[in-house]
């Protein structure tokens, strides 16, 4: 056929213009300037928990701003990197990250799952990980020896439910019902909350599991025991929204307990008025009166239009953390153990209040108990819902009034520890 | 030289050119590679069903997960498979995910089109089942860290080195399948995807063969769930949920079913787009989207139907300058 030898010369053309092209944009990439503190912040940018991802970068680059990306005379380059809270892509960006864009530091992943997929690249490439979310309980607890360049500056799942379980008991409950989102962070938080409730005498009656995502709690809200005091819930992300609206309007009046997340201000913005009076615990709420809060709480609301969620704090204080110790180091970058150790060894007064380390590397911080209720605060002039502080519990560390070692001795709380004696 | 000839020296003279220069350049895109190649074994074992047999299956991820899961699992717990033992484990890996095509075979055959779809999309999500609660076994949600990479006289930690390792396999294993669907085996099974029921009369046993395609898919799929599970380093229950098995399904739909190379166009294209592109702008989802909905659109034979579409639409508009009509050119053989 007449056409046969252009064509193959085209086809050939197109295979080497291919080749050539991918050459010149695969060149490996020039290494970073000195004197610049690259930061890696892995976060679902897309995804369903994309709102999550976005108050995380936005807390983190509100402290860049105030301070105009510049700790202690060097320059912060903050790059970010979507994970879509899935752990393989977290761990290949983190590699990018480290390998490729040279950061000296990665912060970030939301999920358990990022985080015990992301602290084991911290020690293969020798990179300082800070979770500022990720709240496995045991990456700071039986499993810390194996990530030698991993700390938290967030907190650990059961930490918030220990002084909660014991509130619950001090109020008078006698009989509590418990129902969490089914996986590993649900299990930790119910587990905490179970261990000091019944320490103190009080008895889980029952624990129900719907799966994580479920809408419809139609299933489980009828099966729910009726001689239970209250329940303990622990709903994440939109089963958070679903849940207070579902009970209240099945007729129960009895009050809710929300583990950590349930009443978040990423999500409260979103209830009505059924969730006034449920009351939850969490290392942080927007509604704290101190100063440091009050101009966090201001400036983050005129900046993103919205109040600002423990996510952006947990990140904002992270920032704030690695400027006090670059402030500690003139400036200079001291290689990611003596980094680490700085850090380790930090007062730091952040926007949710005295925070410092424990000897895993897990922060040590103050538990608010908070009810929901409608009021004004701040001087803002309509009555919104906040998450009112009724009680603080100070220094409260990852293992509560236990003891590293005896608490370190039980496993890990799962979906059959603490196993439910009282169970009906 | 005839037009398969030349298909077959393009294809390899490409895929060397990748395995030449992808290790000279840097780490991330190594990784990417890397991941795209232990992903197409599988994506070539979903068109060996979808392209070559006619039969969606929405359920080949439970295969990879079979395989990774036993990767990681024999690694953590018993320490095998980090020495020359890992081509035992790969043994293993592709014996175990065969088992459990046969085991699944026997239940998804009973059924076709729509409803095999949902069947392999049920016992797909059996497993992932499995994988989320047996705590004690896959460690949950949480998922399995596998500590280091094996070492066997070669140090697979280096990534350069398990990249020609995985692209090794992924070379063989394209090698097995392209031998395979041109056997007269293949030949058959092209032939239950036209007229199943032409073939029953010809006397064919439908059933066997394609149950037999189904086994060979599951087996490609262990295959790649091994290297999957050292390329990340953790094996999760995202890689067995559903949406992977969707992801391999579209790779292969995107690149162009029935043409096994097309899958693995398909799988590089989307890995660039989802883990390259997405480091570069934040709008790369719309992209990826929109690649999708133009390529079923307008390329139903998908993007390895782009030479032969271009030639089409040339004979077309030169014989209608000429004047002459032309005889609609006959659907080829992939």
């Amino acid at each position: 056929m007449t056409n046969k030898l252009p064509e193959k010369l085209a086809s050939r053309t197109a295979l080497f213009v291919c080749a050539a092209a991918a050459a010149l944009v695969l060149r490996p990439l020039p290494a970073a300037a000195q004197q610049e503190l690259r930061i890696g912040v892995i976060a679902p940018v897309t995804g369903i928990f994309a709102q999550v991802g976005a108050d995380m970068t936005n807390g983190f680059k509100m402290y860049l701003d105030q301070t105009n990306s510049t700790f202690a005379g060097t320059k912060v380059v903050p790059i970010i990197e979507d994970s879509q809270a899935k752990p393989d892509l977290a761990v290949t960006k983190a590699r990018k990250l480290i390998l490729q864009d040279h950061v000296q530091m990665i912060i970030g992943g939301v999920l358990a799952t990022e985080g015990y997929a992301l602290a084991p690249v911290s020690t293969e490439l020798k990179t300082v990980y800070i979770s500022s979310v990720a709240a496995a309980d045991d990456l700071t607890q039986r499993q810390l020896g194996k990530y030698p360049y991993f700390i938290r500056t967030g907190w650990s799942s059961s930490q918030p439910d220990h002084p909660f379980g014991q509130w619950a008991c001090d109020k008078g409950y006698k009989k509590v019902v418990t129902i969490g989102a089914d996986y590993a962070f649900g299990y930790e938080s119910v587990g905490g909350f179970q261990k000091t409730f019944e320490d103190c005498g009080g008895q889980i009656i029952q624990k129900i599991w719907p799966p994580i995502g479920t809408k419809d709690f139609g299933p489980y809200i009828p099966t729910i025991k009726a001689d239970a005091d209250a329940v303990f819930s622990l709903m994440v992300g939109p089963m958070a929204l679903q849940f207070p609206k579902q009970l209240r309007d099945s007729g129960f009046t009895k009050p809710i307990l929300g583990g950590t997340v349930s009443y978040d201000e990423a999500a409260l913005p979103f209830m009505g008025d059924e969730a006034v009076g449920d009351v939850s615990a969490l290392q942080y709420s927007a509604a704290l009166q101190t100063p440091a809060n009050a101009a966090f709480v201001k400036a983050f609301r005129a900046k993103y239009g919205k109040v600002p969620s423990y996510f952006s704090e947990t990140n904002y204080s992270t920032a704030m953390m690695i400027d006090d110790v670059m402030k500690q180091t003139g400036g200079q970058w001291p290689g990611p153990e003596a980094f680490l150790a700085k850090l380790q060894a930090l007062h730091v007064d952040t926007p949710r209040g005295p925070v410092s380390f424990d000897d895993m590397r897990n922060p040590v911080q103050n538990i608010y108990i908070k009810k929901v209720e409608k009021t004004k605060l701040f001087g803002y002039d309509k009555p919104e819902l906040w998450n009112v502080v009724i009680r603080t519990y100070p220094n409260v560390s990852q293992f509560w009034t236990y003891g590293k070692d005896a608490f370190l001795k039980q496993p890990v709380y799962s979906r059959d520890f603490p196993p439910c004696k009282y169970c009906e | 030289m005839s037009a398969a000839r030349i298909k077959i020296l393009a294809v390899a003279a490409v895929l060397a050119a990748a395995a030449l220069i992808v290790p000279h350049t840097n780490s991330f895109i190594i990784l990417l590679a890397t991941r795209a190649f232990a992903f197409s074994i599988l994506v070539m074992s979903v068109d060996l069903l979808l392209g070559f047999t006619g039969l969606a299956s929405m359920g080949q991820a439970a295969y990879l997960g079979i395989g990774a899961y036993l990767t990681a699992i024999l690694a953590t717990r018993y320490h095998i498979g980090l020495g020359w033992d890992f081509w035992l484990v790969l043994v293993l890996a592709m014996l175990g995910s065969a088992l459990l095509a046969a085991l699944f075979g026997l239940l998804a055959m009973r059924a076709s089109g729509v409803y095999f779809l949902m069947i392999t999309l049920a016992l797909g999500q059996c497993v992932w089942g499995l994988a989320y609660r047996w705590n004690s076994l896959t460690g949950g949600d949480n998922g399995i860290n596998l500590s280091q990479r094996p070492k066997f006289g070669i140090d697979l930690a280096d990534e350069a080195t398990f990249f020609y390792v995985v692209f090794v396999l992924f070379a063989l294993s394209l090698i097995v399948l392209y031998t395979l669907v041109h056997s007269p085996f293949g030949r058959s099974l092209t032939g239950i995807r036209e007229r199943e029921l032409r073939m029953k009369v010809l006397g064919y046993n439908t059933w066997l063969h394609k149950y037999l395609a189904f086994i060979v898919a599951g087996a490609f799929g262990g295959l790649a769930g091994v290297l999957w599970a050292h390329t990340a380093g953790i094996v999760g229950t995202d890689d067995v949920v559903l949406t992977t098995s969707v992801d391999a399904l579209l790779m292969v739909v995107l690149g162009g079913a029935g043409t096994l190379i097309g899958g693995v166009i398909g799988a590089a294209l989307v890995t660039f787009v989802r883990e390259y592109l997405s480091t570069l702008v934040h709008w790369w989802q719309y992209v990826l989207g929109g690649i999708y909905v133009l390529v079923i659109l307008y390329l139903p034979g998908g993007l390895m139907s782009v030479p032969q579409r271009l030639r089409e639409w040339r004979t077309a508009s030169g014989a209608a300058d000429k004047g002459v009509v032309m005889p609609a050119p006959a659907r080829g053989a992939g």
